[in-house]
């Protein structure tokens, strides 16, 4: 089985730094590949570029393949807003769009298209909020501005956004460092639940989480992948002797 | 002690001379509203707002047909100024490092510095010479050049505060760039926008050397936009430079007027922007 995503030799220079060196990586269907690392090591910049989000930065030069089903999606006939469509993102600060309701936040990657019905819209509402734990908070109040919810909330509703638009894969750039414990377990719940039907790559500080939540831990230090693997190989055994001391906190 | 004293009297001293300095600055201002008021209450009737002036000899009249001429104006040049300007300010909050946006940026405050009546011969020279008349349309456009900069670099600054997680957030949903610019940036940005609107529209509703020559002005009713058309600020200039006593009564109360259409401009702006 070819792997869901492919990383060959990926290099990304912002005007003069270069902020990822070269760095490998496969990642499979319906796994949850976790990328750690020290601030600075290159790990956020790395996960947005597996969707393009370096396009639009003036200076962001990336080179080397990032291949999606196999297919490269840096050849100058891949549209990259049919790539984001497909490899959705959630970010580090909940970002609801503050002028829209909860209702429009989770069909609002249809609303911006102009292509969606009434009733469509509200089925996918529904299925969307429910599969995000969301529904039975906020099912009496749709129509209520998403700024109203809480932190964790917002994150939630931001993943029932990305999911509404159907992806087959899901970036998490940290979506849990500005949550509380309680916010943060149940997103957690939510990506173990999410990986029956998306290849989810999330960037976290926090190394008790990559241990919870996934199945290869990629571990990056000064732009380059120092050592990736299976997640209990990589906390128990790690070959590297900077992943080693990472792991155990010698530094980072 | 005594350099506390001293302290004291010299803090006293900067604060009494800070007051009148705010007295000084507000004056004017105040001398401006009590003698307008004073002069053109006494011109607004129910005439004044119906009909159009009177020969000289005659008492009465109105400048109907400068309200009605100074409105199509403003909506002429706010067809034209106002997507130019707000589009203009999308580019520019979009590039905003790019050398063609800081090139733009420059030429609008350049437009912006411009003295109106060179932006009335501009309008001259584009419009009123090729098609051989004085016009409404000639008027708008000159006023539309005014307008331009002052929405280009508002707008500008308030789509520059829409933080960047938005745009992020709607590109990740597979949103195409220019979507995201004008639905989500420009929509959030949209309350600061209209204040900036408005604040240019309170500009160019008193403009009146831009119009000299190219709407000129006109003493009865025109609905024509291709012929010359009164407007408020040149029908106060003209009355108020004549000899005669009525026309004089009838610019002081246009300048009341004037005055009142500024005032509230300015408030609704306020409150736009307080949202």
């Amino acid at each position: 089985m070819t792997p869901k995503v492919q990383i060959e030799n990926l290099s990304v220079h912002f005007s003069k730094t270069e902020a990822v060196k070269s760095v490998n990586m496969d990642v499979d269907e319906n796994s949850v590949t976790a990328i750690i690392g020290p601030s600075g090591c290159g790990k956020s910049t790395l996960l947005r570029s597996i969707n393009r989000m370096h396009d639009l930065v003036s200076g962001a030069k990336v080179s080397g393949k990032v291949l999606l089903d196999g297919e490269s999606i840096y050849e100058k006939n891949v549209d990259p807003v049919l790539i984001r469509r497909k490899i959705g993102m959630v970010f580090q600060k909940p970002n609801p769009f503050p002028a829209m309701s909860i209702y429009d936040n989770v069909v609002a990657g249809y609303k911006l298209n102009n292509r969606i019905k009434k009733r469509e819209a509200d089925e996918i509402v529904e299925s969307c909020l429910k599969r995000v734990a969301l529904w039975d908070e906020v099912k009496d109040r749709l129509k209520t501005s998403a700024m109203d919810l809480s932190g964790g909330q917002q994150q939630r509703l931001c993943i029932a956004r990305t999911i509404a638009i159907q992806p087959e894969v899901i970036l998490m750039d940290e979506p849990c460092s500005a949550l509380d414990p309680i916010a943060t377990y149940k997103i957690e719940e939510l990506i173990d639940e999410l990986q029956e039907r998306y290849t989810i790559i999330i960037v976290t500080h926090n190394m008790q989480q990559a241990a919870r939540v996934s199945d290869i831990t990629a571990f990056m230090y000064l732009g380059e992948m120092v050592e990736c693997g299976p997640t209990s190989k990589i906390f128990t055994t790690p070959e590297n002797k900077q992943t080693e001391d990472y792991i155990t906190g010698r530094f980072g | 002690m005594r350099s506390l004293h001293l302290r004291h009297f010299k803090s006293g001293l900067v604060v009494i001379s800070m007051i009148i300095a705010t007295i000084i600055v507000l004056l004017p201002l105040c001398f401006i509203f009590v003698n307008i008021i004073k002069m053109g209450l006494s011109s607004l009737s129910p005439e004044f707002f119906t009909s159009i002036p009177k020969p000289p000899d005659e008492s009465g009249g109105g400048v109907a047909n400068g309200l009605v001429g100074s409105g199509i104006m403003l909506v002429i040049s706010s067809l034209i100024g106002l997507p130019i300007g707000i589009l203009g300010a999308v580019y520019l909050s979009e590039h905003r490092h790019g050398t063609f946006a800081s090139f733009i940026r420059f030429c609008a405050d350049v437009l912006a510095g411009v003295p109106s009546i060179i932006t009335g011969m501009v309008a001259y020279v584009l419009v009123v010479v090729p098609f051989k008349s004085f016009s409404a349309i000639a008027g708008s456009v000159a006023l539309a050049l005014i307008m331009i900069p002052i929405v280009l670099r508002t707008a500008e600054e308030q789509l520059k505060m829409v933080p960047d997680t938005l745009r992020e957030a709607s590109l990740a949903l597979g949103v195409p760039h220019w979507r995201t610019s004008l639905k989500v940036i420009l929509k959030s940005a949209m309350g600061g926008v209209i204040t900036g609107i408005l604040l240019s529209v309170a500009r160019i509703a008193g403009e009146t050397a831009p119009l000299l020559f190219t709407a000129l002005g006109n003493q009865f009713w025109n609905w024509k936009l291709m012929q010359p058309m009164a407007a408020l600020p040149l029908q106060i200039f003209n009355f108020a430079i004549s000899p005669y006593d009525g026309w004089h009564k009838l610019a002081w109360g246009g300048a009341l007027v004037l005055v009142i259409i500024m005032f509230s401009i300015n408030l609704a702006a306020k409150s736009f922007g307080r949202r």
